[in-house]
This record gives structure tokens, sequence and C-alpha cells, in this order.
């Protein structure tokens, strides 16, 4: 297949595996930010490739993993109301909240609709202009503005059964945040998807202030592996600096329109991360002028209380501090089928891509 | 109901088993073993390309006796109908069915039909059993319980295009795509394999749960190492380019025409070149082998030479965030 075969090619991957092993010196941790990173390293079993001292951590990059019980627990609330739809990326409806899931819900007959994109929401909107839609916002700068957009257009079309209920984040607070804490990390692969809409100057600060490599990456294994070995160059050279290897994406400007559609829409604001806490204007929360379309403050529903999983380190695991492999529950009580914790949920989190394919 | 028997099932079904029309059909079966099965479709929607609810009811049956050595002769066809689907839409149905049948050379002998009031099940359910004659020489097949490692796995062509087939019939995506099912039934390309005398230790068809499945089942109950070289499996190149976009795994997506063997190592060449005169296994490939490491674990040998585990689905696969 075009544009993907070339990036998975058999040859160019061994030499640059053979390139990786000739540069590197003593261990190194690399971070992989993003949970797409994270599928697709184990997904080609790229760790089985890598020289054993290169130690790949997964990050706090997987959406879905640092999205707080609170809003699973409010999404199924709302999925609790006759006259609610829920339309959600289909990754988030079988994380578990404090006593059910979107998933669950769902089989007691809740209307929750998978979709790819919020412009399906919309349309289920304008289908049913009875009921309020609500779609679940989450995801980090590469899904954001396309909610924007989203509501936006909901604007303009006066949809007003339409709404949006956001976790939205951006990226480089945990970033930091991650260093700030102690977590001994070498070089990032940063994310390539979220830099295709901010461009490469959010990460300034990585190698600025904290001395750690930085490289933007691509999600194919050729990708992958060029980023290792350009981070590897920066480590042995101690010159830090932000690279991009997804140059056939990511622009240093990044998308302006995307960036000015997000900004216009949304603001920041302090937003709460599993394994985190609160870091200071990590989140996107609805500008007062389409506070219409904000579920939080349109739609008033009672939560649960939110009830913490015993054991479950996922906290740990997003920081890097831990491996999967580190939690008791792992494989016996949290697995694929019977997740507890949200690491284990998605395909981009790193329990469920370890348990798949690395067991 | 009287006219809907004789004038749609008896029509186009018509066979001397069916026309007696008692409440039991009486059946001529050799001596010896004999394969039995059932099962029940249910699919949204009920056409699609490639194929067609009835279509897969025989096909599912037909193969299910196939992949157990059998020979499949009898399959039984019950109906549930929601109230209101039209008549030319069954018809259709009907249709395929018999010329599936016949392709297949199975006799439809018996069947049922119920109908529900709307809302009580979506458009059309069909439920079909079968019968297909065991020879003795075969009864290993169904258990595998002569497969060791050495042995070599072959399926039989391109994976994944029944499941992506359904999921852009359903829109699912807004997807303009020309795939279509692979929804077959295989028990000629069977028999030709197995009247070549090669030692056929398993057989499977890789439907719900996919290529990936099936291999998890093989490595669990015999307690051998599975290892699939990625490379080796054939995958459409329209086949791939949809579930990249959407995010799936085309090894957990599933097939309604496809099966898996696992063949003694000196037969292979001979099951492969058997298989390639068939109009099913045209593209069909030794995909991996049995081995004495890993028991119990299914492994990927992936395009790139990296190792991974394959494990089963647990649920649906879900399409990603990002």
């Amino acid at each position: 297949m075009k544009y993907i075969d070339e990036y998975r090619n058999k040859a160019l991957v061994k030499n640059l595996v053979k390139k990786i092993e000739d540069v590197v010196r003593g261990e190194v941790s690399l971070m992989e930010v993003c949970g797409g990173h994270t599928w697709a390293i184990q997904k080609f079993g790229i760790p089985s490739l890598l020289p054993e001292n290169i130690r790949l951590l997964s990050g706090p990059g997987c959406p879905v993993c640092v999205t707080s019980k609170r809003f699973i627990d409010q999404a199924v609330a709302y999925s609790r109301l006759d006259d609610v739809i829920i339309a959600t990326f289909g990754d988030l409806v079988r994380v578990p909240g404090s006593s059910s899931s979107l998933d669950l819900e769902k089989s007691k007959g809740a209307d929750v609709r998978m979709v790819y994109s919020v412009i399906e929401a919309l349309d289920i909107a304008k289908k049913h202009p009875d009921k309020k839609v609500i779609f679940l916002g989450i995801g980090f700068e590469t899904t954001a503005p396309g909610t924007a957009a989203g509501i936006k257009n909901a604007a303009a079309q006066e949809a007003d059964n339409f709404f949006v209920l956001s976790s939205h984040k951006v990226m480089p607070p945990a970033m930091g945040a991650l260093i700030d804490e102690g977590v001994k990390i070498d070089g990032y692969i940063a994310p390539g998807h979220v830099s295709t809409i901010t461009g490469s100057g959010i990460y300034a600060d990585i190698p600025e202030k904290y001395g750690v490599a930085c490289v933007i990456s691509g999600f194919e294994p050729v990708d992958i592996l060029q980023s290792v070995y350009m981070l590897l160059q920066q480590i042995n050279k101690q010159v830090y600096t932000v690279e991009i290897q997804y140059r056939r994406t990511v622009k240093p400007e990044g998308n302006q329109l995307a960036l000015q559609i997000m900004d216009e829409v949304f603001e920041p604001v302090d937003d709460w991360w599993r394994g985190f806490g609160i870091l200071p204007a990590s989140g996107l929360g609805i500008r007062d002028r389409y506070s219409r379309f904000d579920a939080n403050r349109m739609i008033p529903v009672e939560v649960e209380e939110t009830a913490d999983e015993k054991g479950c380190i996922c906290g740990e695991i997003l920081k890097g501090v831990k491996k999967p492999h580190d939690c008791k529950l792992f494989g016996k009580v949290c697995n694929t089928t019977n997740p507890v914790g949200a690491c284990m949920v998605s395909h981009e989190g790193a329990c469920n891509a370890y348990f798949r394919f690395n067991a | 109901m009287h006219t809907l028997i004789s004038d749609l099932f008896i029509k186009h079904f018509d066979n001397a088993v069916l026309t007696q029309q008692g409440d039991s059909a009486i059946l001529d079966l050799p001596p010896g073993k004999t394969a039995f099965t059932t099962d029940s479709y249910v699919i949204d929607p009920v056409f699609f390309p490639g194929g067609d609810i009835g279509k897969l009811a025989v096909c599912g049956t037909v193969n299910d006796l196939a992949v157990a050595g059998a020979m499949p002769r009898y399959i039984t066809a019950a109906f549930i109908i929601e109230e209101g689907l039209p008549m030319q839409d069954l018809e259709r149905i009907v249709s395929s069915m018999a010329k599936e049948a016949a392709k297949a050379n199975v006799m439809i002998v018996t069947g049922d039909t119920k109908v529900v009031n709307k809302g009580q099940c979506d458009k059309l359910f069909i439920n079909t059993a079968g019968i297909g004659e065991l020879d003795p020489s075969h009864t290993h097949i169904a258990s595998g319980e002569t497969m060791e490692a050495g042995d070599k796995i072959i399926l039989n062509g391109p994976i994944a295009q029944h499941g992506m087939a359904i999921m852009a019939a359903r829109n699912f995506g807004n997807f303009n795509t020309s795939i279509q099912s692979d929804c077959n039934c295989l028990n000629h390309l069977v028999r030709d394999v197995l009247n070549t005398g090669a030692r056929i230790k398993f057989m499977r068809d890789a439907t719900r749960g996919g290529l990936a499945t099936v291999m998890c089942e093989m490595a669990s109950h015999r307690e051998l190492g599975v290892l699939v070289n990625e490379e080796d499996v054939p995958v459409d190149d329209n086949v791939r380019g949809m579930c990249e976009l959407l995010g799936f795994d085309p090894f957990y997506v599933a097939n309604e025409g496809k099966l898996v063997m696992v063949v003694h190592p000196e037969d292979t060449d001979k099951v492969i070149r058997t298989m390639k005169n068939h109009p099913l296994g045209k593209q069909a490939a030794v995909i991996g082998e049995l081995t004495p490491d890993h028991p119990g674990q299914a492994t990927l040998q992936t395009a790139i030479g990296g190792k991974r585990i394959i494990d089963m689905l647990a649920g649906e696969q879900l399409p990603r965030i990002c």
C-alpha cells in the first residue's frame, strides 16, 4: 500500500536498527508521549528489535487514560437521562467509571452511539431534534480543533440540541510536569499528530529548560526507529533541540487555521490528569460566547461520588515511573475483558498494548 | 402460510425430500460417522456487497461441516421474519440460498417460518443446521488431536474482506469502497485438498474474531506454539487501507470464506498447488507453523521483523480516537 509500505520496509528497518546499535551508549530512557506511538511500537514488535539498554517508556498521551473518572461518571449520568443521546469516540465506551460504564448503560437501554467525528454527532442532533445530543470531547490538540469546528458549525446551524462535554487537554504541561516530578527521561518521542496542529514551538522548553532531547515522530516503524536514532545523536552530542522527523506532515508553524478555531472556541483551564492531579492551564474549557453548547453549564445532572479503584497504578504507568508488569492487577484482575484502570481499555493505553502484544 | 411455503420455499428449494412435506425430512445416509452443526444468522444489513443473509446462512453451515472434514449433504432452514419485510426481499434471499445450496451440492430438506411483530426481530433471522458424511479417516480433523510441532499453517486467501464490506455497507465512516465480502462455500475446495491424500491435521474457518482468534485457539487447545509470519498473510490493499484508516487490525476482522489448515510439512506443496487450482484458493499461502516453544501462545513475526504475541480479542474491536 502506497505511503505505508515504504515506512514498513524491512531492509530500512534493519539498517536503522544497526545504526541505533552502533551509536547507543549506556542506559537510555526514551518516552513516547502519544498513545498512538505506544500502540504502533507494540503492534510492530519494535522493543524486540531494539538493544536492551534502550528503555521505551509510555507517557501520558492516551486521551482515554488521562481522563478523569468523574468525566466518565458524568457521561454515565447523562446517558441515563431519557432525552439524551451520547455520541462518543469508540475507546471511551468501555472505560469503567465509579460504578458503571457507557457500555453497561448502553446494554441497559441508554442511547450511546459511536462516532468517528464531531460532525457525525451534529448530524445525529439534526436528525433527532427532540433529543439532546451530547458529544464527549476528549483528546489533545489533535481532536480539539475538530470539536471546536463542530461547535462553530452548530452555532451557524443553530443546532440548539447539540452539546459538548469537554475534557480536551493540551500536551505540553504534562510533558514538563513529568520532568519536574523527577522522572528520568533522556529523550521525548514527541507526538506527531498533536504537532501537526501545534507546530514544533510548543516543546521549546523541553530541550531549553530541561535539557532533554525531543524529536517529533511519525507513527510507522521506520519513523519511530529514525526518531530513536535522532534522539540518540542529540543525547550523545549533548546538544538538545526540537527536531521534526515527521516532516511529511508536521510544519514548524503548525496548522494556523486549526489553532485559530481552537482558540476561538476554547480557553485554557486548569484540568485534572490521572497520575498528575491538577495541572495549570492544561485543559480546554468552552469559552463563554459558546456556553450554550457546553453540556456542563447547560444540562445539570447529579453525578455520583468518585470511587477510586484499589491497587491500580495507572497513574504511575502514565508517568513512566512503572511498567504495566509492575502492577499487581495486571493480567489477573485487570485484563482487556474486564479492565480495572483506563490504561487497559484503549488500544493506546500502555496496559492494553502490553497485555495484547507483549504478555 | 401455505402459499408462502409453496410459492416461495418449495419453488426455490425444490428437491425430492422437501416436496414430501412431512413433519420430518427422511434422509439417506451411509453407515458410519455423521457431522452435525447449527448456526443462527443475524446481520445488518441483510444485503451486502458480495452476498446476503441467505447466502451467508448456507455458506456458514456448509463451511462448519466442511472444516470438520465432512461432506455436507443436507441442511435445514428456519426463518424468523419481521412483519413488514418486503416480499421481494424475502424472495431474493430465498433464491440466493437456493443458488448457493445448488453450488455447494447440498439439499435444503426441511424448514420453518415464523412471522413476528415489527420490532421483535431485525428484518430477518435465519437458522440453518446441516448434516455431513464423515469419512472415518477424517475424524481427527475437527479436534486437531494429531497436530504436532513442525506442521505448517495454510490459509486459502486474503483476510478481513467480509468484516470490512459489512462496515462499508453500514456506511461506517462514510466509506465508498469496492470491498466485497468473501462469503462462499468452501466444501469443494476442502474436498479437492482431502482427495489428494495430504495429511490434514486440523481445519477451522476463520469467521468471527478473524484469523487471530483461530491462531489463539490452536495454540491453546494443543499446548503448542503457533508462529505466524505477518508478511505471508494476504490482505488486499483496499481492505488494508480501510483498516488503517479506521484503526482496525485485519487479523481480528471476520471472514466468511477463509479457512486455516494445519498440514504435515511434507504435504504443504501438494495442498498449496491444489488450492491454487480452485477459484477460492488462488492466493493460498503458508502463513506459519506450529512450534515446540512458547506452548499455548500464538506469536506474530511482524512485517518489519519484530515479534509480538497474538491475543484473543476481548469484546468488539473499537475504533481509536486519533
